[in-house]
This record gives structure tokens, C-alpha cells and sequence, in this order.
């Protein structure tokens, strides 16, 4: 799907910090003595999305499907193969290392693994200061006060200061990452599973810190977490990722009460419900099989491997990526709760079901 | 050490009785299990619910007996099946495992042998308890592969573990634990590594098989969701030690302990209307050489102020609150309950 067909839904460029179109990563797989490429593997193949202005954008999928890689190909610690990538109103798909590097102030990353996303060898003061050196900014008070205001932020204690990472818990770790992401005030932060490595109790710290730091410091994230709950609760609008593509992107009421597409669906009932009288009603999609590699993903709706709706026109057309119901947008021929579609997109379903009931006719 | 307890063998099918496993280390002494006790019947399914460093981990391979030979000290008594085995030999212990009792663990990639093939692995376990052909057991792990879901099992038998899927070596894994029947199953994170969709399966998978065997299962998790899809009794931990211990019930509906109420707290539901804010615990899991004085808890703990001073000088006892339903803590029952219903309960249901 073309980036000029969404234009339609996409908010106007003011209002969106970040816009994703059409976002492409293939990694080459290569074979033999002169590396010659026998193949790619799609990570990301074809994404489009805005980040809007102080919103938390939640990235969801099962491991695999790319959410991971959009994320890197955002802050650009991958070089996109195709597409376009505008942050704050500059394409920064393919800039330049000097030229993006006034640009990383502004958009920072929180990683998943609080032990090795820390320099062992570096204090903790050294790790949060070295923004400050690398982007080469002097602080009036000097960098020492600077960080130690910022390790205060985040709920550590400033005395710490002289401390190695090993010395702190995990919990206290992902503070630290934390920390230096915020050290110059970005606008734009892009968190990989920020929380998942961590103990319940200490998730639950995190994800609150992460909400405190938001409204204080009028930050923008995106998150990337595989964990359902999570994402819920602490985002405004929600992407699910399947093999390399969004398939469903909602604000998060619509999506978790109304999913539309089967997937969505799926990830959803298969979540343990911390409820012990519910477990003997409760109805759960099993999907079959395991998700299909992403080196030779199926033609057409990639799900269609696993969906128990798939009809002819799923294995041989591609179901773009279109707003099926306001601020609600699915890519799949034949989506769940279709009441709440709207007009013009219901025609079109209630085609595909026509054609998927009259195999005789040729598909469009 | 093999002394003859003076206690009879319990009717439980397993029962643990103040087992403590400690391992003496350079910087203390680190009382990983200290004091615990439960029981657990044929065909139920108990849930063993901590964060980590709590001493889940070590009292499953504990029961295994695969603490045995190594620095930890071992005290207490575990029964299973009428048998003691904290003083049983380390070979006698051998001779139960895989047949009378078995494991699951959290990481299949590294508890399964690279060199080998998955099939080699199941013959081998099931030929130890089993005197049959080779040809006879690798009969035995193409059936066992095919009931756990792996398609084609009669070539999959030959796979590599690498060439495997995570979720499809998890099942494996299984497929190897279940080879021998085992009267005890104990699941160590089962499910940690593998996505919810697959993760679904497995869940799925355990209950079937669990249903079939009559086994009875242990599973240890820091998930409450996947515990309440499995247990019919939980037991939650806490450096080393029980703090609470009831029915699934119990436990969501009616816990008494503040570290069960943090616990719940901190979790976002799916079939709940979003709460504006979690309700973490505040502080860190303790180390288990410097464990608190008196309630291992009471440094996290909000409720500190209310135990009259007990809360740093006395080791709270498990006291029976209701049938069964046991709690470490030094408020009293009324106030538990009073402080659940008026002020936990209401805040996580949201406004």
C-alpha cells in the first residue's frame, strides 16, 4: 500500500512528531565464498504510521514480526532498505552520520536488557554523562549537577554517583538506561521491551516512571513490548505487527474492546487471564503452528497460514492496510466485529465474502 | 546424612516438611529455602509463585534431589510417594528421576544437549527405565513427539535441537520430561520464553497431558495470569520462606499478605477497564545472605507501622487464616482482611 493512498487518515504534518511510510528492512542472507545473496529476510516490509505529539504509540507483536527492527530503523541504528522515515519535520531516512548526530539530542532509545546495555567498566555517572561529552554540551552548573538532577528524576540516589552498574539490581539498571536517555531532553523516545526483563514488582515501578517522566518532561514514546497488558496500559494508540507489517492500528479503547483483524484477535485470547474462575468458560483461538519465517513469508495476507477465516482472495491478494472504522485501521479481507465498520469499507467486505462463497467467479 | 525420621510417612502423594537448602558461600551463608512445607495430591496441580531470587528454582531441583553431591546443605524431610528423599543416596535419587518424577525446564536451548539429536535424548532417557530395543524406544519418542504437536514427528525425530523453534523445542522438552510417565511433573517457567500465542498452546498442552497421566504438577512462574490458568493451589514465596498459601481462590479473590496484594497490584489486566496507575511494591526483592531481620518483607512493606514494632524483631509465623489458607504476617487476621476489602481491593478494580 502506497503512502499517498493512507493520506487520507495520516494526521496533518504539525501535529505528528514522527511519520513512518512505506518503512522497508531486508537483510540480506548470503551464500558461499563471495557472499552472494541467496535470499533476504523481510523484517519490516512496508510500514506506515504516525507518532503524534506527546502520545505513546504501543508496538505489538509476537517475536519475530519486526517490532524490534522498526524501532532501530526509527532512531536509525539500522540503515532503512526503502521508504521514508520524518522525524520533526526532517526526512532523516538516509542522512548522514554528521548531519543526524545534532539530531540523536532529540530521539533516544530504552533497551531491553538492563546488563548489557551498560558499559560495565563505566560509573554510573560517566554512563548518564556521556551524552553531555559526546554531543558536546556544556551544563551551567556543569555536567556532575546535571546528572545528578537526572538520577534524581528517576528515583535513584544522587550519591550514587561513583557507582558500577553491577552494584545496582535490575530494576535500578533500566533507571540508569533511563536516565541517559534522558539526559538532553529529547523529544522522541523509543523504548525496545523496556520492561520485560524485570521482576513483576519492579515492571510495575517502571512503567509508572515512564508515565511520570511522560507528563513532566511532555515526551513522546514509542514502545515495543510483546507483553499485551503492558502495552494497554500505558499507550494512547496501538500497532499490531504480524511477519514484517502493522495489521491493525487503533487507539487503544477500539483495539483491545473491538479488535478487528483475526490475529488481533488471537494474541489477545490466548493472554492468561489472572482470574482462576474464568479459566473454565473462557473461549481460546488456537492458532496453529508456529509463525512462518519471515526469509519466505506467505504470498499475499501473511496470515493466512494460520487464520481460520482465509478464503481464496486471502492467498492471492495482499488486503491493504485501510480505515476500516474512525482511527481504526485493518489490513484483512474479512474483519471481526464488523459492526462497527463503516459504510464504505463494509461494501467492499461484504464483496469479498460474496467471491469467498462463489468460488466460481474469478477473483478480483 | 540419613537419619530415620521419627515422623511416618504422610497418605500425601508429595509432601515437603521444613525443608531448607542453604549454600554456605564466601560472603555468608544463603538461605535460598528456608522452612518450607506443602502437599500435593495425584492429578492437582500446585503453583509456586515468586519473583526472582525467592527460592523457587532451588526447591524444585531441590526435590529433584540435583542438589545432592554439591556444597548446598539440605535439611527437612521431602516424601514422595511414602519415600524420603533429602537422606535417600544419590543413586537411589538417580532411579526416580525421569520415571517417578520429572522436569520441565525454562530454557530448552541449553538444558538439551547440541550434539545429539531430540529423538537420541528421548531414547535414552526412556531406555535408562525401560529395557527395550532401541528401535522399540525411538518408536516410544516418535509417538511422544506426535502427542506434544510437533508435526512430522517421524522425521523431526532426527532434528538437531537448533533447527527446532523455540516453541516446538519447548515441546520437545516436554515430549522427553513425559517419555517415562512421571508420577511428579515440575515445570520450571515452562512458558517464560515463548510468545503468548505459543504459549497458549503449551498451557493447553500441559493440562491435557496432565489430565491424562494423573500426574501431579508443579509449576513455577512469576505470572500470575499462567498460574490461575493452571493451579488449584498456590504458593507464594518470598526469601526463602512460604508467605502465603491457599486455593487459586484464595489467593486472587481473598489474599491476606501485603506482598500478595503488591504482587496483584502491579500487574495490568486485560479483563479489567484500565486502572490510571499501577500499584508497585516499593524496593527490591532482598539478597538472600543479608534477608531482613524478623519479616524478610517489612522493608517494602506499607503496612509496617501496624504490627505493634513486631515487624523488624519476630520472623512472622504461617498461621492457618481460613480452611487452608495459610499466612505469614504479623498483623492480625480482622485488620488483613479489613485492609483487602476497603483499601486494596476498591483501588484495583479502578474507579
Amino acid at each position: 500500500m502506497s503512502a499517498d493512498e493512507k493520506g487520507g487518515v495520516s494526521v496533518g504534518a504539525s501535529d505528528a512528531l514522527l511519520s513512518v511510510q512505506d518503512l522497508k528492512k531486508h537483510f540480506p542472507v548470503t551464500k558461499g565464498l563471495f557472499k552472494r545473496q541467496v535470499g533476504a529476510v523481510r523484517a519490516v516490509d512496508g510500514v506506515s504510521f504516525d507518532v503524534r505529539r506527546g502520545e505513546t504509540l504501543g508496538l505489538v507483536g509476537e517475536s519475530g514480526c519486526g517490532k524490534s527492527t522498526t524501532g532501530r530503523l526509527v532512531t536509525r541504528l539500522l540503515e532503512p532498505t526503502g521508504g521514508k522515515v520524518v522525524f520533526d519535520g526532517h526526512d532523516i531516512t538516509h542522512m548522514t552520520q554528521p548531519k543526524i548526530r545534532p539530531l540523536r539530542r532529540d530521539i533516544q532509545m530504552i533497551f531491553q536488557d538492563p546488563y548489557s546495555s551498560l558499559n560495565p567498566r563505566h560509573t554510573v555517572g560517566a554512563i548518564v554523562g556521556a551524552p553531555f561529552r559526546i554531543q558536546g554540551i556544556k551544563t551551567e552548573q556543569g555536567v556532575k549537577k546535571a546528572v545528578q538532577e537526572i538520577l534524581e528524576l528517576v528515583g535513584l540516589n544522587p550519591e550514587h554517583y561513583n557507582r558500577y552498574p553491577h552494584e545496582f539490581s535490575g530494576g535500578q539498571r533500566q533507571r540508569i538506561g533511563i536516565a541517559r536517555t534522558l539526559a538532553l531532553k529529547p523529544k522522541l523516545i523509543i523504548a525496545d521491551e523496556p520492561v520485560s526483563a524485570l521482576d513483576v514488582s519492579i515492571q510495575a515501578q517502571v512503567v509508572n516512571l515512564l508515565e511520570d517522566l511522560q507528563n513532566e518532561l511532555d515526551l513522546t514514546y514509542v514502545i515495543v513490548a510483546h507483553d499485551l497488558s503492558v502495552i494497554r496500559h500505558i499507550s494512547d494508540r496501538v500497532a499490531v505487527m504480524y511477519l514484517g507489517k502493522i495489521v491493525e492500528l487503533a487507539d487503544r479503547k477500539n483495539l483491545y474492546e473491538s479488535p478487528m483483524h483475526p490475529y488481533t484477535n488471537a494474541l489477545m485470547s490466548a493472554v492468561p487471564i489472572p482470574d482462576p474462575a474464568r479459566r473454565k468458560d473462557r473461549e481460546r483461538i488456537r492458532l496453529q503452528g508456529d509463525v512462518p519465517s519471515p526469509l519466505n513469508p506467505p504470498p499475499a495476507c501473511r496470515f493466512h497460514t494460520r487464520c481460520w477465516k482465509a478464503q481464496v482472495i486471502c492467498k492471492t491478494e495482499e488486503p491493504p492496510l485501510v480505515e476500516l472504522a474512525p482511527g481504526h485501521q485493518v489490513a484483512c479481507h474479512f474483519p471481526e466485529n464488523a459492526d462497527k465498520v463503516s459504510a464504505s469499507a463494509a461494501a467492499k467486505i461484504v464483496q469479498n465474502v460474496d467471491e469467498a462463497l462463489d468460488p466460481k467467479r474469478p477473483v478480483a | 546424612m540419613t537419619t530415620p525420621s521419627a515422623s511416618p510417612a504422610p497418605g500425601s502423594f508429595l509432601e515437603l516438611r521444613d525443608l531448607r537448602i542453604h549454600f554456605p558461600t564466601e560472603d555468608g551463608l544463603v538461605k535460598s529455602v528456608d522452612g518450607l512445607s506443602f502437599k500435593l495430591e495425584r492429578g492437582k496441580t500446585l503453583g509456586i509463585v515468586g519473583e526472582s531470587g525467592s527460592g523457587k528454582s532451588v526447591t524444585s531441583l531441590g526435590i529433584l534431589g540435583l542438589h545432592k553431591g554439591g556444597r548446598a546443605k539440605i535439611s527437612g524431610e521431602i516424601w514422595l510417594d511414602g519415600e524420603e528423599l533429602v537422606g535417600a543416596s544419590q543413586d537411589h535419587v538417580r532411579t526416580l528421576r525421569g520415571k517417578k518424577m520429572a522436569m520441565i525446564f525454562q530454557d530448552p536451548l541449553s538444558s538439551m544437549h547440541p550434539f545429539y539429536t531430540v529423538g537420541q535424548q528421548i531414547v535414552e532417557a526412556y531406555r535408562i527405565h525401560h529395557k527395550v530395543s532401541k528401535a522399540v524406544a525411538r518408536k516410544h519418542a516418535i509417538d511422544m513427539l506426535g502427542r506434544v504437536g510437533i508435526p512430522q514427528p517421524d522425521k523431526r525425530v532426527d532434528s538437531f535441537p537448533h533447527e527446532f523453534s523455540g516453541g516446538m523445542r519447548q515441546r520437545a522438552m516436554i515430549a522427553m520430561a513425559l517419555s517415562c510417565d512421571p508420577e511428579l511433573l515440575i515445570a520450571d517457567e515452562p512458558t517464560t520464553a515463548l510468545d503468548v500465542t505459543v504459549q497458549a498452546q503449551i498451557l493447553d498442552l500441559m493440562l491435557d497431558l496432565q489430565r491424562e497421566f494423573n500426574s501431579a504438577l508443579i509449576i513455577i512462574t512469576h505470572d500470575l495470569g499462567v498460574v490461575a490458568e493452571l493451579s488449584d493451589d498456590i504458593l507464594v514465596m518470598y526469601g526463602g520462606k512460604c508467605i502465603e498459601y491457599g486455593a487459586a481462590e484464595d489467593i486472587f479473590y481473598r489474599p491476606e499478605h501485603p506482598y500478595t496484594w503488591g504482587l496483584l497490584g502491579s500487574m495490568p489486566r486485560l479483563d479489567r477497564e484500565p486502572t490510571e496507575r499501577l500499584l508497585p511494591i516499593k524496593g527490591t526483592p532482598p539478597s538472600l545472605i543479608n534477608v531482613p531481620s524478623g519479616c524478610a518483607f517489612n522493608p517494602r512493606c506499607p503496612y509496617r507501622e501496624r504490627t505493634g514494632g513486631k515487624a523488624t524483631t519476630e520472623v512472622p509465623q504461617l498461621v492457618e487464616s481460613d480452611g487452608g489458607h495459610l499466612v505469614r504476617c504479623h498483623m492480625p487476621r480482622e485488620e488483613r482482611r479489613a485492609i483487602w476489602e476497603n483499601e486494596i481491593k476498591p483501588m484495583m478494580e479502578g474507579v
